[in-house]
């Protein structure tokens, strides 16, 4: 075990060369994030590319520049996440019969834990909030986010705490507690070490990110739809986006909180959770889930859009049941404040509490079954096209429902009880976690990739990757649902009845089959890369969408609309196209945009210093830190000319080669 | 596209589209971000509430608070709302000079208040009341420490707007912030009569 909490010297704090890991497995993957790291490093300075990506990427406002990055951070995060997956999934699978696997204890809690607050917060958020950066604005007509420098600032602070969480692997350690560090485990007197610190301050840094961009976009999305657009005349997904971006601001402050309390109960030694001077850890878990549990509605509400829109796409038709669409995802969002408690019927809070809150879990899936009818029924006497994103919808609404079914089971509290941290939970949840959000997010990049980069997809790879991800699903979770069922807990690492080790080597099996599925994709992404000329999708609108994101250029020019759009109706671009509306071609005029700037991702820098010196107990240095990002805010407030014009024969240009472009399409497809 | 109906373009893009100036949404954005603080507020009166009884046999309420020096505290911020009200009206009239000379008198008045507070604490942690005697104490000093670092950040912005006002003048985007700092202000100054009547009022009742 690595004590580096029992020394402090003023100058690194608890920071010193014991926290550097002796573990095999870390020391390897260190070496190899090392080398990897210094490659990429050595390829950008060669080839001159770091000029290029501070101007055009790292301090864009640009959304959907944002958006990109968003999901690159997302998928980067996913490997990390899912490689502690397959070392769980293998531990368990070998840890029988005496066998003591390869992880000792104290690396297989980091690796759980890890896994956990690794998959929500830096491989769903950044996923989800990277798809309704891109989308929504050009969804609603507009040209940007309402706040883009505060967007890019999100961003980077995002970053800053999956790079906080990255540097545990390597630098000390990472909770040994479960993703949501109840406490009194997660107090000082049992985890005297960084690993929780590590938790508090990395979700700290990327929760003013998150919170942030609720913000933004819901102001984005109150103050800047096209002319025309009325909430109801709005597309589904952005309305999710909608309702998503309400609960984050209505959530994080939440999960802000209580991570300080835990943090000042660890860091000032005060005793809001501890179990003598009057402290409350129960009061913990009632706070963390009152974020937690709108939190897993703030993953799939966007998910739930995704679907809507390809169902709607690649069906040919309108969505069936808009306005119960609508009012569904309201409910859904209003109900998720009030079943909380579902998470632990065991506290004790007698029958009445518990029946109240396993009526209203039940009641949640009112909505949500109506959202599931509404897809099928606008599939009904559809012209179903089997694309790749359709395909994936389909995988959804049959994994889905399963999950929500073993989710309303669980609702009923006696049968909790016998439930309850079982790896029957363990299946529940990632059978609606991946089978709604993962499969929502692949669904909605192989639907927006030709819209992001103008190409498509290779279909082929897309389709390896979606079939080993349905087979390794299964195979992954189902026997966790019947192990559950006979009473098998969560987070073991080893086992004494060697009956069950089957159940644990088919799902090993299923990890490699997912792991294949990933690989497939990866290798989708790089082939379609490679013949990007081959794949190009010229026209813009490769699907026959309807909304109005597929109204411009694939990838869209920076101001995303010469001219505005004005709505009539819901699809607004089926509606443009229906009525074989002409595409402006001249009185162009200049455009308004925000300047790039540096502010961004300066102030996450320094305030992901602050938060590692915290962790640390580095004082000086986190007061210094903290000063300079008070200062330097301070000094980009003197910045008071943040826009441009886009010349308006600069837009000409764009736009008339964009003309031509049609032109030829046009000549190409009569011919 | 020559069969595309040139006659309905007009219908439905916006050819004589002009310029929207940015600050369009900045009221709108901060309100709601004003909702989220709100929020953190709620949680640390919520807290409050359940530890606000544990005092784990030392000292409560009535041992700790001093209720006049309180309640001259309390009017320092109600005062310092009125000032940075009169500052609102001279920035309407259009004269600098006056929205200075109110914001300066708002500033003291948040000061005096941060003063008085920081007596009180350091009163309080002398007599072995500090943050980590009782779970009551860790709530009371969070939730009066959090409204007490918010107005040291409120000052801050005061003072950054004040040296922007004389660099600038009374600009739309000077008067955007101004109005977002009120905004700020104001929102300090109810929560604080949150904090005088939950956390003070009601624990000399106990």
């Amino acid at each position: 075990m690595i004590s580096t909490h029992q020394h402090w010297t003023p100058l690194l704090g608890r920071l010193g060369l014991d926290a550097i890991p002796t573990e095999p497995i870390v020391i390897a993957t260190f070496a190899a994030v090392s080398l990897g790291g210094i490659a990429l490093v050595a390829a950008l300075t060669y080839f001159r590319l770091w000029g290029y990506l501070w101007k055009e990427w790292f301090t864009s406002v640009d959304h959907k520049k944002i958006g990109i990055m968003y999901m690159i951070l997302g998928l980067i995060m996913f490997l990390r996440g899912f490689a502690d997956a397959l070392m769980i999934r293998s531990q368990q699978a070998l840890a029988f019969n005496g066998h003591d696997g390869y992880l000792n204890s104290h690396h297989f809690d980091q690796v759980f834990t890890a896994h956990g607050v690794i998959m929500i917060f830096f491989v769903a958020m950044p996923f989800v909030t990277g798809l309704m950066n891109y989308v929504v604005p050009l969804q609603i007509g507009a040209r940007d986010v309402s706040f883009p420098f505060l967007n890019n600032f999100s961003f980077w602070m995002t970053v800053g705490g999956a790079v906080l969480v990255m540097a545990s692997l390597f630098i000390g350690e990472f909770a040994r507690t479960g993703w949501l560090a109840y406490p009194p485990l997660s107090g000082l007197a049992y985890s005297p070490d960084v690993g929780v610190d590590y938790y508090v301050w990395s979700l700290q840094v990327a929760g003013v990110g998150t919170t942030l961009s609720g913000v933004n976009l819901i102001a984005t999305i109150i103050k800047l739809r096209a002319p025309g657009m009325s909430m109801m005349k709005m597309p589904v997904f952005s309305w999710t986006a909608l309702v998503t971006n309400v609960l984050i601001v209505a959530s994080f402050p939440v999960l802000t909180v209580v991570l300080a309390l835990l943090g000042l109960d660890r860091t000032l030694h005060t005793n809001f959770f501890t179990n003598d001077f009057g402290g409350s850890a129960m009061l913990y878990v009632n706070l963390i889930w009152i974020w937690g549990h709108p939190e897993v509605y703030i993953l799939v509400l966007p998910i739930f859009g995704v679907f809507s829109e390809i169902t709607s796409t690649f069906c040919g038709k309108r969505l069936f049941g808009y306005s119960s669409m609508v009012y569904a995802t309201v409910v859904i969002g209003i109900l998720s404040y009030i079943v909380w408690l579902h998470h632990f019927f065991t506290m004790g809070s007698g029958a009445s509490v518990n029946s109240f809150f396993g009526i209203t879990t039940m009641v949640i899936s009112i909505p949500t079954g109506a959202k599931m009818f509404n897809w099928l029924f606008t599939m009904y006497k559809g012209r179903i096209r089997y694309d790749l994103p359709m395909m994936w919808t389909v995988a959804f609404m049959l994994t889905f429902v399963i999950g929500g079914m073993t989710g309303v089971m669980m609702a009923v509290p006696p049968a909790d009880f016998v439930l309850h941290n079982s790896v029957f939970l363990i299946a529940h949840f990632h059978n609606v976690i991946i089978g709604g959000v993962v499969f929502g997010v692949f669904a909605a990049i192989n639907y927006w990739w030709p819209k992001a980069f103008g190409f498509k997809l290779n279909v082929f790879w897309g389709k390896v990757s979606f079939w080993c991800w349905q087979i390794g699903f299964w195979l992954a979770f189902g026997p966790l649902y019947i192990l559950g069922l006979m009473g098998v807990t969560r987070r073991m690492r080893v086992f004494d009845d060697p009956s069950i080790q089957g159940f644990y080597i088919v799902a090993f099996l299923g990890a490699l089959f997912v792991a294949a599925g990933i690989g497939a994709m990866l290798l989708q992404f790089g082939i379609s890369i490679w013949k990007r000329e081959e794949y190009k999708d010229e026209s813009g609108d490769p699907w026959g969408g309807r909304t109005l994101e597929w109204a411009t250029s694939s990838p869209p020019p920076e101001y995303n609309f010469a001219f505005t759009p004005k709505v009539h109706d819901l699809d607004a671009w089926a509606d443009i196209k229906k009525n074989n509306v002409a595409r402006p071609t001249e009185g162009f005029r200049a455009i308004l945009m925000p300047r790039n700037t540096w502010a961004g991702i300066v102030l996450a820098g320094m305030a992901t210093l602050c938060g590692f010196c915290l962790i640390w107990q580095i004082w000086w240095l986190a007061a210094l830190s903290l000063v300079s990002l008070i200062g330097t805010a301070i000094v980009y407030t003197f910045t008071y000319d943040r826009t441009f014009h886009i010349p308006a024969d600069h837009i000409a240009a764009v736009e008339n080669a964009r003309t031509a472009q049609l032109a030829e399409l046009e000549k190409g497809a009569a011919a | 596209m020559s069969t595309a109906d040139t006659t309905l373009t007009g219908q439905y893009y916006d050819l004589h589209e002009h310029d929207h100036p940015e600050g369009g949404s900045t009221m709108l954005g901060f309100w709601l971000y004003l909702m989220s603080d709100c929020l953190i507020f709620a949680m640390l009166f919520a807290t409050f509430a359940v530890l606000g009884g544990n005092y784990a046999a030392g000292p409560g309420p009535k041992d700790l608070f001093d209720l006049p020096l309180v309640a001259v505290n309390t009017s320092m911020l109600l005062f310092s709302s009125i000032t940075y009200g009169f500052a609102m009206i001279a920035m309407q009239n259009g004269k600098v000079g006056q929205t200075q000379l109110w914001l300066v008198i708002t500033g003291l008045f948040g000061l005096a208040f941060l003063g008085i507070e920081m007596t009180e604490f350091h009163h309080m942690i002398g007599e072995g009341a500090g943050p980590q005697r009782s779970a009551f104490l860790s709530a009371f000093f969070t939730l009066v420490g959090t409204h007490g670092c918010h107005v040291t950040f409120g000052i801050i912005w005061l003072v950054t707007l004040l040296v922007q006002l004389g660099k600038h003048g009374l600009t739309a985007a000077n008067q955007r912030r101004l109005m977002c700092l009120s905004l700020f202000w104001h929102f300090l100054d109810v929560v604080w009569i949150g904090v005088f009547t939950f956390v003070y009022l009601m624990g000399a009742l106990r």
